[in-house]
């Protein structure tokens, strides 16, 4: 990688002798980039406030659809986790919540963050918004099937809110939904409940392929003239990474789906073995629950990484921006990206251990599952050698990524201990694994949406948002969610079980009790300061400042539009070219700190930026 | 058809056509539409989840305790008083594939500009999928009319039914989306919505031969899916 740098360091020492006269003239075969392959993108444009606002084709439009759609069940699942945690910490004062309402809070809380609020989020939100806006494309290539995508997600969470207004209530089985117990009597919403969000998650499925396709193929067959796979933001890179996963992993969800609603409605036995209830022998039999297991956790391992993936892209963009330096490692970061994206297919009995699987097989999969901490940790150094020595502005939007540095490599060191099977068996089903998952997937990516939403608030509403709300907003959630999960590690080592609805007078509820409180009160607080969010938002469309064109002076083409925000076509009449990758800041010899993707080189003759 | 020219750059053969294509701007598959590449990267999500159902009835079929039943008996059809072995899915299985070769010739003459040679081949493609889905729910109702359910069947391990009316009825619906798309692109062929430059009725779009092409490609898939399911349902 570093020789190809070296070979083509600069265009300084082949074109200072083009600049020696003082005309100016310079040579124009620096410059040239090659004619447009497919011409222009035939585009439709809205001719009623519906099709402009509802049925909207702009994938700008629908992202922020996306976006808001995803904030609202996020929201919903805020509100389970505290109905949660008043449970755990002061269940005198949760009197009118019962064991069944607490699983199926637990259930839904799951499903909501993992699937429907941080996936959409992600792929969505910010996937639909940005991707056209930084290969440079007019649209996605397929506008009318990216706006069914986002009418299909509409519908997934409808019918998915829908299950908790049904007879017996939301499903509580988990949001792992392990068979056999998820479709049987006696657990809660095993009638409608399960049934509702089974049939969510297909539907969940089927429009994200929709707009899986669009994102995909926008990427690999639509980018602007100049724009080479290794000119694209990491974003981009990160999104796109994500996108291929989740065409991958969401068919075993699906297939999952389906054949558990066939083992509801119809009695088959596909994964429901012979069970004896009450004496009785059930209808069902030869049917194998180890097999959905199988079939969710390769969809459920990728999906970690769909809601990573996005989140390494996007911090990565926002520290080089707000360090004002170039991205260390670019192409080690991309292969990075490829490679965690690549391995995490091959890891996913490691959530297994416990099910009983031959112990060479759990041997593989905690080499595989290790293994994948190292393009992980490259891509960590890289972030800190970004940061070494940078201009670095410590804004909001820096202080979001210095936080999702720290909580991820705090959630990373704890799955290493989780992915051996050794130290795994003991600490699973306890709070130990709720402490990792949710600073590795939980905290970790919301910190970079977060950043990401302070970065790029300007772009889509032309305002910047209040930097003291924001920093208020940040320093509460950053300490208070060290203050909900750092105590759960400690209560996981202690052995306090995970989806209990109340402890008893378990051994070690002395120290339990006074932790449980202290989190709860903590959980609280984090909750409500999101609000801040929503307030600074609301605040700022109303009287915020205007923000000028490229208020952050970033090179990525999403800010050199001819009008901000964006409107439908996005870049006015001309396409921008592209010549260099988006990261060049501080370059030595430029009269600005940053030089966008569009600058030509003989425009920047006398600086030293790297070839790429 | 004839290789793609493209302003500007070199098509290399091979690999390094592979790596220089990859490394270039604007598009990465070379003179391919959009469309198509759509097309193959839903085919390719398509065949993980018909790969997850068939190691799922691998995985079925290998845990259950109860025997599983004998194809050759269970799928026999009485031609003239002799008990065939898979005689009708020979049948359904020629009749399939026979309509993979129209389609593929309806695409030579679409991207000929022939309407008239497209739409029959379109129209001949679309009857024989119509064929198989309705020679599929004759095989449908002749299990049923002799004891097999999605939860049972008498000849041995319910998940018999239960994997077969699944795996089968999936791959039915996609055939039989499958064949609307076929009739509607018939008219839309015949009625020359290409040469006419009419737009779509929902995308609004302005269409093109290469349509014919992407439509071909899914009815191939399918068509190859069905033989993985052959294999693994009747053969093995």
């Amino acid at each position: 990688m570093s020789d190809e740098y070296d070979n083509n360091k600069s265009y300084q020492a082949q074109s200072s002798e083009v600049m020696d006269g003082s005309t100016g003239s310079v040579n124009p075969d620096i410059d040239y980039v090659r004619p447009s392959e497919v011409g222009e993108q035939e585009l439709y444009h809205p001719h009623s406030f519906i099709e402009k606002w509802v049925f909207c084709q702009d994938a700008k439009v629908i992202g922020v659809q996306y976006f808001l759609t995803a904030v609202f069940t996020g929201v919903v699942g805020l509100i389970l986790s505290w109905l949660m945690r008043l449970q755990l910490g002061f269940p005198e004062l949760a009197g009118f919540m019962t064991a069944e309402h607490y699983y199926q809070f637990v259930t839904m809380h799951g499903m909501i963050m993992v699937v429907y609020f941080l996936t959409a989020l992600f792929l969505g939100g910010f996937g639909n918004y940005l991707i056209p806006l930084m290969v440079g494309a007019r649209d996605m290539v397929f506008p009318y099937v990216n706006m069914l995508s986002f009418w299909m997600f509409f519908v997934a969470v409808a019918v998915l809110m829908a299950s908790f207004f049904v007879p017996g209530g939301p499903t509580g089985a988990g949001w792992t939904l392990y068979p056999p117990q998820t479709i049987l009597e006696g657990t809660p919403g095993a009638g409608m409940g399960i049934l509702l969000m089974l049939i969510s998650l297909s539907l969940f499925v089927i429009g994200f392929t929709m707009g899986g396709l669009n994102y995909m193929i926008t990427i690999l067959q639509a980018r602007t003239r100049g724009m080479t796979l290794m000119r694209m933001p990491l974003t981009v890179w990160g999104i796109f990474t994500a996108t291929v996963l989740a065409m991958l992993a969401f068919p075993a969800l699906l297939v999952s789906a389906i054949m558990m609603t066939l083992d509801k409605v119809l009695q088959t036995s596909f994964f429901m073995p012979t069970i004896l209830k009450a004496g009785e022998v059930l209808e069902y039999g030869g049917g194998s629950p180890i097999l959905f297991q199988h079939l969710f956790w390769f969809f459920g391992h990728p999906e970690v990484y769909i809601v990573a993936l996005p989140a390494f892209g996007i911090v990565s963009d926002l520290i080089s921006v707000h360090a004002r330096k170039n991205i260390f490692g670019y192409r080690m970061m991309v292969w990075a990206i490829v490679g965690i994206g690549a391995l995490s297919f091959f890891v996913w009995a490691h959530h297994m251990y416990v099910s009983g699987m031959n112990p060479w097989f759990g041997f593989f999969f905690a080499t595989t599952t290790l293994i994948i901490a190292v393009p992980t940790a490259m891509k960590v150094y890289n972030w800190i050698l970004t940061l070494w020595r940078g201009n670095i502005r410590i804004n909001v939007v820096m202080l979001w990524c210095l936080g999702f540095i720290v909580t991820f490599v705090n959630g990373g060191i704890t799955g290493i201990f989780l992915g051996n099977v050794s130290v795994d068996v003991p600490l699973s089903d306890t709070y130990f694994v709720i402490a990792h998952f949710h600073m590795v997937m939980g905290i970790a990516p919301l910190m970079v949406i977060m950043g990401a939403v302070y970065h790029w608030f300007p772009l889509v509403a032309g305002k910047m948002l209040d930097e003291g709300l924001g920093k208020w907003h940040f320093w509460i959630t950053f300490l208070g969610a060290y203050s909900i999960y750092f105590p759960m590690h400690y209560l996981g080592f202690i052995g306090v079980p995970r989806r209990y609805f109340e402890m008893y007078d378990s051994p070690y509820m002395t120290s339990a009790v006074g932790m449980n409180e202290f989190i709860s009160i903590a959980a609280f607080i984090v909750g409500a300061a999101q609000f801040i969010l929503i307030f600074n938002i609301i605040k700022t469309l109303k009287t915020g400042k205007k923000a000028e064109q490229n208020p952050w002076k970033a090179n990525s083409l999403e800010w050199y539009t001819s009008t901000v925000p964006p409107e439908h076509g996005n870049f006015g009449d001309r396409l921008p070219v592209v010549h260099r990758w988006p990261y060049d800041f501080s370059v030595p010899g430029a009269k600005e700190d940053y030089i966008p993707q569009t600058t030509a080189p003989s425009e920047v003759i006398h600086t030293e930026v790297e070839k790429t | 058809m004839s290789e793609p020219k493209i302003d500007g750059f070199e098509l290399k053969p091979g690999f390094k056509g592979m790596a220089s294509d990859t490394a270039s701007d604007q598009t990465m598959f070379k003179g391919v539409h959009w469309g198509k590449a759509m097309m193959w990267i839903f085919l390719l999500s398509d065949t993980f989840v018909f790969s997850c159902f068939l190691i799922s009835y691998m995985k079925g079929r290998g845990s259950t305790p109860v025997e599983w039943p004998n194809p050759s008996e269970v799928f026999a059809l009485e031609a003239f008083g002799v008990p065939v072995p898979l005689l009708l899915i020979a049948l359904m299985t020629f009749v399939l594939i026979t309509s993979s070769g129209t389609m593929a010739i309806a695409v030579k003459y679409g991207y000929e500009k022939n309407r008239k040679m497209c739409g029959w081949l379109l129209l001949a493609t679309a009857l024989g999928g119509l064929t198989f889905v309705g020679m599929q729910a004759y095989e449908w109702s002749k299990l049923i009319h002799e004891g097999v359910r999605p939860w049972e069947n008498p000849f041995g391990a319910a998940q018999f039914g239960s994997f077969f009316f699944m795996i089968t009825g999936f791959h039915g619906f996609h055939v039989s989306i499958g064949v609307i798309f076929l009739f509607i692109y018939t008219y839309k062929v015949f009625a020359g919505h290409y040469e006419k430059g009419k737009r779509g009725w929902f995308t609004k779009l302005k269409g093109d031969y290469v349509e014919i092409e992407i439509l071909g490609l899914y009815w191939h898939f399918v068509d190859l899916v069905w033989v993985f399911i052959f294999a693994f349902f009747y053969l093995w």
